[in-house]
């Protein structure tokens, strides 16, 4: 049954490896630099590590956005991004599986009555405007470089051949690596928060998350359909509207994973923050609309003489029609699936809240109001508010202690306050379980000890939590309700 | 591997260039010793001519099987594939002209040898630039057009002395049959030509050079 419901996300997956594969490894294969055996065997590993190993960054947003809470619902949203993908493909209509997908939620997101996270909402368009003018930015400039490199070095055409012939497999695989890590969000993302499998752990060394077999399988997905049908899509990419040189090709496929790195890593975001400098969003973007910049990014240098603004203006109409398109199919899906076949497409997070209000009111939280707790639950999304509430019910099934806040909470809270980098946490495989033995040691960084006892910005003792002064102080919380206790002061 | 075969057809390509490099320079040699009626190295030039002409046939052909067998630079083999066949046709061109004095052996008068030598060595300058460029265009195409434009310097200083040597041949009352003027118009013709079979090729070139540009 659980194989039922994932299906229409290996489906996705499916398309996206037939598709996408195409803008890593299509001129190249096209051309007749690479054979297609090579090509497909190179993307399918890359993919799948990008997918195992990065993939966590994108799809953290995407669930941000909208966690779809219950199998049912998550098979249709991706279901339903993956019926606009075909439908609109094969109108010929400019499509993009990220964007079908983030529609997708936010139509699960009414359906639930879930309030879409609006900031991410913003921040995940606002990417896909930039990404494209982003790619055609980095190609344009490795096309100059290029174009440097080859006057200065001489190469013969038959040495520049293989060259481009080790690049173009080396970039590809990279291409296929970011691909990997930025569009299994699209494909696994929505089933993240409702992922059937069990961590699993070979002693202390290794570690495969849920979320990593998820996506291990979301990737398989992508390589079958890159060995069985990313052959004709390359083929028509390669001898396609856009006749590149090879060389040129290695710029725009370099351009592209570039672009699709940066969207995707969170170890490349927490080294930019680290170093004071801005954030950038890990946002699944849509690979095809890179490439579309990339060439245009070469256009441009090259005298712009043959930019096509009717191809634009396609793009842009994408960023709109596909997602509300999505969102509408969507909707009407997930009541069909409901009310039909009565199976249950979204948990009511309402219940989190009342729970939360129980625990809140039946508890003697003298240190602090239970309106800063609501004012603190308003402020999480969707999914960090369904955290809690599994928090809750666990805790008070368990014990008194610990009861109210998990760190958990504290992080994620101390995340709108953009003061702690979660996927630090995850990354580090901390789990709900054992987040209490991290504490931080500065801005961004935390250091397991296993004797800690308080964290940062959210104490727990004897059943009590205090938010620590600054915190307070943010939420303009009184001076009466604080019980603040300091950073690294032990209590 | 890869590599392997990059040096094997880089230095296929180079060989192949010498040849037609050659080639110019034994037609030369060849015509001059005609002109001095020296038999012996006329024929031991033509000898050596046809000889490599067989040679180019064969490298050429070597260097198109391994392109295609190998699906090397697909982008760009169908021009090489050209190119090498254009540069063939200068060499052949160079072995017909020598070929056509040893079967109609030409009476050419001594006032007109140095002309003949003169427009042979116009034709022969336009080869050897055509070499270069053709070496620029495999190693540095963005710097190919400075040699294109000597090909075409010296093919048209070649159309230039083959036509002073037609006007004056017709204009030589010491030549009175029509039929000797005819003769020695149309030596100066085939030998115009490989300055022409050079310039074929620095044509194409260019177009090459402008496709390679990445």
């Amino acid at each position: 049954m659980i194989l039922f419901f994932l299906s229409s996300g290996l489906f996705l997956g499916w398309s996206l490896g037939g598709n996408d594969a195409a803008n890593v490894f299509g001129t190249a294969v096209g051309t007749k630099m690479i054979k297609f055996k090579t090509a497909a065997i190179v993307a399918s590993i890359f993919v799948i590590l990008g997918a195992v190993i990065s993939g966590a960054g994108a799809s953290h947003t995407l669930g941000k956005l909208g966690a779809v809470n219950a199998l049912g619902g998550a098979f249709m949203v991706a279901f339903s991004a993956a019926f606009v993908v075909f439908w609109m493909t094969k109108l010929h209509l400019p499509v993009s599986t990220s964007q079908a997908v983030v529609g997708a939620i936010v139509g699960w997101n009414f359906f639930s009555h879930t309030q879409t996270d609006y900031n991410s909402l913003i921040k995940i368009v606002s990417t896909w405007v930039f990404s494209p003018i982003l790619a055609a930015v980095f190609s344009g400039l490795l096309y100059l470089l290029l174009k440097y490199i080859l006057r200065k070095w001489k190469l013969s055409i038959f040495r520049l051949d293989s060259y481009t012939r080790i690049a173009l497999v080396v970039i590809g695989a990279f291409g296929a690596y970011s691909l990997g890590a930025n569009n299994i969000a699209n494909v696994m993302g929505v089933f993240v928060p409702v992922s059937p499998f069990p961590d699993i752990s070979f002693g202390n060394w290794f570690h495969i998350s849920s979320v990593q077999q998820l996506f291990f399988l979301g990737a398989i997905a992508i390589s079958i359909g890159i060995f069985t049908y990313s052959f004709k899509v390359m083929k028509t990419v390669g001898s396609g509207v856009v006749k590149l040189t090879p060389q040129s090709a290695l710029v725009v496929v370099l351009a592209e994973s570039l672009v699709l790195f940066l969207f995707a890593s969170s170890s490349l975001r927490d080294f930019l923050l680290s170093h004071n400098l801005p954030a950038i969003p890990l946002v699944p973007v849509s690979s095809s609309q890179l490439v579309i910049g990339a060439v245009l990014g070469i256009g441009i240098i090259q005298g712009g003489k043959n930019i096509q603004f009717k191809t634009l203006g396609k793009i842009a109409s994408g960023w709109v029609i596909t997602p509300v398109i999505s969102a509408i199919i969507t909707f009407i899906a997930l009541f069909f699936l409901q009310n039909t076949f009565n199976i249950e497409v979204y948990k009511n997070l309402s219940q989190s809240r009342e729970v939360a209000n129980e625990v809140v009111a039946g508890k003697d939280f003298s240190h602090t109001s239970t309106s800063s707790v609501q004012a603190l639950l308003d402020k999480l999304s969707a999914r960090s508010r369904e955290v809690a509430k599994v928090f809750f019910v666990k805790n008070q099934l368990d014990s008194q202690s610990r009861l109210f806040f998990s760190e958990r909470n504290a992080i994620l809270f101390s995340r709108i306050n953009k003061k702690i980098n979660y996927d630090d946490f995850i990354s580090h495989g901390i789990t709900d379980d054992n987040i209490a033995s991290y504490h931080k040691i500065d801005n961004n960084k935390y250091e397991r000890n296993n004797n800690a006892k308080y964290f940062c910005y959210l104490n727990i003792s004897n059943n009590n939590f205090k938010l620590n002064n600054e915190l307070e102080t943010k939420n303009g919380e009184s001076q009466a309700e604080r019980r603040g206790v300091k950073c690294n002061e032990k209590i | 591997m890869l590599f392997k075969k990059t040096k094997s057809l880089e230095k296929q390509f180079n060989r192949f260039l010498n040849i037609t490099n050659d080639a110019g320079l034994i037609l030369l040699e060849g015509i001059k010793s005609y002109m001095k009626d020296d038999k012996v190295n006329f024929n031991y030039h033509l000898e050596k001519l046809i000889k490599l002409e067989g040679d180019a046939d064969s490298i050429r052909k070597e260097i198109v099987t391994e392109l295609y067998a190998k699906t090397l630079i697909p982008e760009s083999r169908g021009d090489i594939f050209d190119l090498l066949e254009n540069l063939d046709d200068v060499t052949n061109q160079a072995k017909e002209t020598l070929i056509e004095f040893s079967i109609e052996i030409p009476i050419i008068p001594k006032q007109y040898s140095d002309d003949y030598i003169k427009l042979t060595e116009f034709g022969v300058n336009a080869i050897n630039q055509v070499v270069k460029a053709s070496r620029k265009f495999i190693q540095d195409p963005a710097n190919v057009e400075h040699n294109i434009n000597k090909v075409y310097f010296w093919e048209k200083e070649a159309d230039r002395q083959a036509e002073k040597l037609k006007r004056k041949v017709f204009r030589d009352k010491s030549i009175e049959q029509l039929s000797r003027k005819i003769h020695l118009r149309y030596f100066a013709l085939h030998i115009d030509l490989v300055a022409d079979r050079a310039e074929d090729v620095a044509d194409k070139l260019s177009i090459y050079a402008i496709k390679r540009s990445i």
